[in-house]
């Protein structure tokens, strides 16, 4: 991703100062670069270049954060990335979002936007023109909408569970809810393409990014969702076929790996 | 437009409810309530919404809507005058947010008070909680006059049913609530006709929580 300055000596001057920089080998790092700001702009001409255009508090793991950079990607938004470390939270994360404290942020001119799915209904109501994310019909957005809310309240909460649970009952019984969610979620797909029909939409960017997680899921959970959800199965390869999806979501057996890393931590093995 | 084309399915005392009746009669739509029963659920309900199996649920031309808020916002697309949302894409991104915010913290803290702290130690920690939502709450209103500013708004209408269910958080929280600004608030929600209309009195419904805490189990 580059810079692309509009016109005006203040902006050609940003451009002149702005560097494409990688935040380094030890932390991975998602496909889109990140622009850095010079610390030799003047302090009043750095305030406001930190205050005008996109910016985005996030994690490269999170499937929330990843929700924000594929509707950006479909507007064709230039944005600024910030990749946070959430054992040490910066102060723009905990000013902007104080009540939850919690990535992704979209800051647009300086205002903060929290919550994902709130976040990708401003961002497509901000930038119409491109490919829109939500319906014109207001019955098929409340559907969209419903079931946009239905893998927040769903997917990710029992997903963890089949990575956090040590094993027995309880992980069985997670494992049972977890493919009932799944199947009620391809019900919901049926022979569309996407869920919003022809138009990849609302409901697809908030589940795409979880179907990274799918092979942690099996593996920890012991059960194959190619078997229990092939219609799932398929709609996840036709959304990595968009250049948004497939730039944003990182390989199953990454996501593993950190969640290899996530066990250890909260002393799964 | 027959009465019968906007069907509410609906429950007295739920707040969720009472979301949709306000936001319906604040749009000034005809409708027809259904009473639900919620220990012997109908046919229509189950049919109307097979995953949650809850109401609210409105019927628009016998087309299903569930979820309060989802059911709110399409009222306010399809109805448009006078407008729950702000007319720019920030603020009502905030009015989205805060309106969330009353669902996944408020709402939940609420219920702790009198429907799951079993023990000292977690009615104290539901307290705690409850009341540093309803201070966040207040810092965002301010010195407004509603959530939304200058008008009745989507997060106004997210949080005013609760009101109606304030005498049973006193009662089963064991504290009074003293917030001059809130309160100032509230009566200016209930002199609205679509809010007065639609919460039912708190002592009705203190009564209704009295009853099912006892089939829950509590206060025996």
């Amino acid at each position: 991703m580059t810079f692309k300055p509009k016109n005006g000596t203040l902006q050609k001057q940003l451009a002149a100062t702005f560097s494409l920089i990688n935040t380094g080998a030890s932390r991975p790092f998602h496909q889109t670069a990140c622009v850095h700001i010079s610390p030799k702009l003047k302090p009043e001409k750095r305030r406001m270049a930190e205050e005008k255009g996109v910016k985005l508090l996030d994690l490269w793991s999170s499937p929330f954060g990843q929700r924000c950079r594929i509707a950006l990607a479909e507007k064709e938004v230039e944005y600024e990335y910030n990749e946070e470390n959430l054992s040490d939270k910066s102060e723009l994360l905990l000013k902007s979002n104080p009540i939850y404290k919690k990535i992704p942020v979209l800051i647009h001119d300086g205002k903060p936007v929290c919550e994902s799915l709130i976040i990708v209904q401003y961002i497509d109501e901000v930038w119409p023109s491109k490919t829109p994310i939500l319906p014109s019909d207001p019955y098929a957005r409340a559907q969209a909408r419903f079931w946009a809310d239905y893998v927040d309240k769903k997917v990710y909460e029992c997903g963890t569970r089949l990575w956090k649970l040590k094993g027995g009952e309880a992980l069985q019984e997670a494992k049972e809810e977890f493919i009932l969610i799944l199947k009620t979620l391809e019900a919901e797909l049926g022979d569309k393409k996407y869920f919003g029909g022809e138009t990849f939409g609302l409901v697809d960017i908030a589940l795409v990014p979880f179907t990274s997680w799918f092979y942690s899921y099996e593996t920890y959970a012991g059960f194959s969702i190619e078997q229990e959800c092939s219609k799932l199965v398929s709609w996840a390869k036709r959304c990595k076929e968009r250049a948004s999806v497939a730039k944003t979501l990182y390989e199953p057996k990454k996501i593993h790996e950190f969640v290899g890393h996530l066990r250890k931590k909260y002393g799964v093995e | 437009m027959s009465k019968s084309n906007v069907v509410l399915l609906d429950h007295w005392v739920s707040p969720y409810a009472m979301r949709v009746r306000i936001a319906l009669w604040e749009k000034g739509v005809d409708f027809e309530s259904k009473q639900q029963d919620l220990s012997n659920k109908s046919e229509l309900l189950l049919r109307s919404n097979p995953i949650y199996k809850k109401a609210p649920v409105l019927l628009h031309d016998d087309k299903p809507l569930c979820e309060s808020l989802i059911i709110v916002g399409y009222i306010d697309e399809v109805w448009p005058s006078p407008p729950l949302l702000p007319s720019s894409s920030y603020e009502r991104a905030t009015a989205r947010f805060w309106a969330d915010f009353i669902d996944k913290k408020f709402a939940e803290a609420a219920t702790k008070l009198w429907r799951s702290a079993r023990s000292t130690e977690e009615l104290e920690a539901a307290k705690k909680e409850f009341f540093e939502t309803l201070k966040q709450l207040e810092e965002f209103l301010g010195e407004k006059d509603y959530f939304g500013g200058e008008n009745f708004g989507l997060v106004d209408l997210a949080l005013i049913p609760f009101w109606s269910w304030f005498s049973a958080y006193e009662k089963f929280g064991g504290f009074k609530i003293e917030s001059p600004k809130l309160y100032a608030w509230m009566q200016r929600c209930m002199e609205r006709e679509s809010v007065a209309k639609a919460l039912p009195a708190q002592e009705k419904v203190l009564e209704f929580v009295c009853t099912l805490r006892k089939i829950l189990g509590f206060d025996q």
